[in-house]
C-alpha cells in the first residue's frame, strides 16, 4: 500500500476560497454572487480585493442563480456561494431552466455539503445534492476530497465552458494531495493498485478510504484505490479498468445511496461488467445535529464502514 | 424607417401569425400573445437597438430583450421573425418534433433571438439583472427590456429581484408588466390578487410608470420613451401596461379562456377575418 501522509489538516472551503482569490487575480471575467454566507464560503478575499465583482445578494437564493446566468451573457464567469443546500434543493427549478438548459456558464460552488456540517443538524445537512445535480443534462458535477484539491478544481471548472456543480465542506481534513496537482475534470484518480478490491471514494471520505485501504492492506488484501472527484461525466474507463482486475467494489460518499457515486458506478457495472458492490452512504435517512466524527460514526461513513463493506464483498465474489 | 402605420399592418400580421401559430398545433397560448403585440412590435422596430442579421449571444452594444413569461411565445417568435433574426416561414414548425421553436423559447436550439429558456415563471428579471450588470461592469450603454405575466408576480422570485435591482441602483433596466388582469384559473384579482402594484413597486424601489394603453402602438412608443428618460437615474424602471387578453379577436377578449387554448378550424376563420392580411402569411 502506497503510503500517504499530511501535515496539516485544513477545510475544503479554504480551497475554494483560495482558488477563487487566485481566479480573481488571472481571470477579470470571473465574478462572484454570495447569498448572505461570504464568510462561511471563504469568499472574503475576493470580496475584498475585487469589491466590483462580488455582489452581496442577500438571502435570496433564486434571484443569485438567475442574476448569475444572466452575468454570463455578458461574458462573466460567476460563481454562485451558498450552502450546498440552498445551492441545490432551495433552487433546483431556477438551476434547471436559467443554467443547465439555457447553456449558461454558471459555478455553483456550494460549502457545508454533507452531514460534516455538524451541529445546525438536517435542515443544513444535505445529502441528496449529487444526486440533484447530476440528473440534469449538461450540469457537470465535482466533489474534491481535501483543501489542495479543492483549489484546483476551482481554478480548472472556470476553464471549462458550462454549468459545474462543486460541492464541498466545513470540516478540516488532512490536506494531502499535491499542492501544485493538475486537475483534470473528468479523470479518476488512482490513489493505490491493488489486485483484491476496487474501492471508489469521492470528497472527505477519499482520506477514510485511505486508512481503510491501510487497514486492509496489513490484513493481506490489496487495494485498488480510485479517488473519484468527478462524479459526472464518470471515468468510466478507469472503474472497468480497475473492477475488471479486482472483480470487487466498495463505493464510499457523504451522501444518501440513492442518487449518489455508488448508483452511478453500479449503473455502468451494471450495464458493462455486472460486480458484486458495496455502498457505504447514507441510507435513506436525515441527518441530525452533533459533531462532524459523531455523525459520520452513526451513520456508518468512518474508516470501519468502508472496511467492513470490502470484507463483505470479497465474500460475495 | 418604419411609420405608426406601418407597424399597425405588422402588428395586425403578427396576430394572424399567432392565430394561425397555435391553430396548427392545437396549442399554445394565444390570448397573452395578442395582447402583447403593440408592446414587442414596437420594442424590435425602432425602441431597441439590436442587431437581428448578426445575433450574438452577448449582443455587445445592443439592448437586450428578456422574455419572462415564456409561454407568450407565438408572438415573440413572430415579431424575431419579422424582425429577420430568422425566416418567417420558420414559423409553421412551431411545436412540433425537431423545431427550434419550442413550445416555450429556449436556447438549447440555437434559435437566434432567444437568449434564456423561459417557461417556468418568475426567473427573467433576475436573469435580466444579471445581464443589466454585466453590461455596467463592460461599460456598455445597452439597455436591458424584460417582460412580465401580471400572473407571474406571484412568483417570489420576481420580489427577490426587485428588492436586489432597487438597493443595488439597476439603472438600466426596463421592466414591463402586461397587466391584463388574467390568468389560467380566472382574473388575477381573483385568483390571487397583487393589490396596488403601483405602490408595491414603487414601495420596493423603482420608478413606475402607468401606461393605461398597452394596444396602442402610440402609446406604447410613447411610454418606453419616457421610461427611457427615467434610466441612469439609480432606480430601476418598470412599466405597468394594461392590455387585453385576446386583443385584436373579439370572442377572444374580455376572458380569460384563451389563455391557453387554440381555436378551431371554424375559429380560426372567424378570427382571421377580423385580421386583413397586410404583410403575407408565412
Amino acid at each position: 500500500m502506497k503510503k500517504y501522509t499530511y501535515t496539516e489538516k485544513k477545510d475544503t472551503r479554504s480551497g475554494f476560497g483560495a482558488g477563487l482569490s487566485e481566479l480573481g487575480k488571472t481571470n477579470p471575467n470571473v465574478v462572484a454572487l454570495c447569498a448572505d454566507l461570504t464568510g462561511s464560503l471563504k469568499m472574503d478575499a475576493f470580496q475584498k480585493d475585487h469589491p466590483e465583482r462580488f455582489f452581496q445578494i442577500g438571502i435570496a437564493e433564486a434571484n443569485m442563480m438567475g442574476i448569475a446566468a444572466g452575468l454570463t451573457i455578458g461574458g462573466k464567469i460567476p460563481f454562485t456561494g451558498t450552502f450546498a443546500n440552498f445551492s441545490t434543493g432551495r433552487v433546483y427549478d431556477q438551476i434547471r431552466q436559467s443554467i443547465a438548459y439555457s447553456d449558461k456558464n454558471v459555478k455553483i460552488a456550494a460549502s457545508h455539503a454533507g452531514l460534516t456540517l455538524g451541529e445546525d443538524g438536517a435542515t443544513h445537512q444535505i445529502l441528496e445534492d449529487i444526486g440533484l445535480m447530476k440528473m440534469l443534462p449538461n450540469m457537470v458535477v465535482i466533489n474534491p476530497c481535501d483543501y489542495n484539491q479543492t483549489k484546483a478544481a476551482t481554478l480548472a471548472v472556470a476553464k471549462h465552458h458550462g454549468p459545474v456543480y462543486l460541492r464541498f465542506g466545513r470540516p478540516s481534513v488532512p490536506n494531502f494531495t499535491d499542492a501544485n496537482q493538475n486537475f483534470e475534470i473528468g479523470k479518476a484518480v488512482v490513489l493505490n493498485e491493488g489486485s483484491d478490491i476496487t474501492i471508489i471514494a469521492t470528497g472527505h471520505l477519499v482520506w477514510k478510504a485511505i486508512e481503510a485501504a491501510e487497514k486492509l492492506s496489513e490484513k493481506g488484501i490489496s487495494v485498488d484505490l480510485i479517488n473519484i472527484h468527478t462524479i459526472k461525466p464518470l471515468d468510466n474507463e478507469a472503474i472497468l479498468k480497475s473492477v475488471a482486475r479486482t472483480k470487487c467494489v466498495v463505493t464510499a460518499e457523504e451522501h444518501q445511496r440513492n442518487g449518489g457515486l455508488g448508483d452511478s458506478v453500479a449503473q455502468l457495472l451494471s450495464q458493462h461488467l455486472p460486480t458484486p458492490q458495496e455502498f457505504v452512504a447514507v441510507n435513506d435517512s436525515f441527518g441530525e445535529s452533533g459533531t462532524p466524527d459523531q455523525l459520520m460514526t452513526k451513520y456508518k461513513l468512518d474508516t470501519i464502514n468502508i472496511i467492513e463493506a470490502a470484507e463483505k464483498v470479497i465474500k460475495r465474489k | 424607417m418604419q411609420t405608426t402605420n406601418d407597424l399597425k399592418q405588422l402588428c395586425t400580421q403578427v396576430r394572424r401569425d399567432i392565430l394561425r401559430m397555435v391553430h396548427a398545433v392545437s396549442s399554445g397560448h394565444p390570448g397573452g400573445s395578442l395582447g402583447c403585440v403593440e408592446y414587442l412590435v414596437a420594442l424590435y422596430n425602432g425602441v431597441m437597438n439590436h442587431n437581428a442579421q448578426n445575433f450574438a449571444m452577448d449582443g455587445k452594444n445592443e439592448d437586450l430583450f428578456f422574455l419572462s413569461n415564456g409561454h407568450i411565445s407565438p408572438v415573440f417568435y413572430s415579431v424575431l421573425a419579422r424582425s429577420g433574426y430568422f425566416e418567417i416561414n420558420e414559423l409553421a414548425t412551431f411545436r412540433k418534433l425537431n423545431s427550434r421553436l419550442q413550445g416555450h423559447p429556449t436556447t438549447h436550439e440555437g434559435l437566434p433571438g432567444v437568449r434564456i429558456a423561459s417557461g417556468s415563471l418568475g426567473q427573467g428579471l433576475s436573469v435580466a439583472i444579471g445581464a443589466a450588470l454585466a453590461k455596467k461592469l463592460n461599460n456598455d450603454k445597452g439597455i436591458i427590456y424584460t417582460l412580465h405575466g401580471d400572473g407571474e408576480l406571484q412568483e417570489g422570485q420576481i420580489w427577490e429581484a426587485a428588492m436586489y435591482a432597487s438597493a443595488n441602483k439597476v439603472d438600466n433596466l426596463i421592466a414591463t408588466v402586461d397587466y391584463n388582469g388574467r390568468q389560467i384559473d380566472g382574473d388575477v384579482e381573483n385568483v390571487l390578487s397583487l393589490g396596488n402594484l403601483k405602490l408595491k413597486f414603487e414601495a420596493f424601489g423603482f420608478t413606475v410608470i402607468e401606461n393605461h394603453e398597452g394596444n396602442s402602438i402610440e402609446k406604447v412608443i410613447e411610454y418606453f420613451n419616457l421610461a427611457k428618460q427615467q434610466l441612469g437615474r439609480g432606480k430601476p424602471v418598470i412599466i405597468l401596461m394594461k392590455t387585453e387578453m385576446g386583443q385584436g379577436v373579439d370572442f377572444m377578449m374580455g376572458t380569460h379562456k384563451w389563455h391557453g387554448s387554440a381555436p378551431n378550424d371554424e375559429q380560426l376563420q372567424k378570427a382571421l377575418a377580423q385580421l386583413p392580411v397586410t404583410l403575407g402569411d408565412y
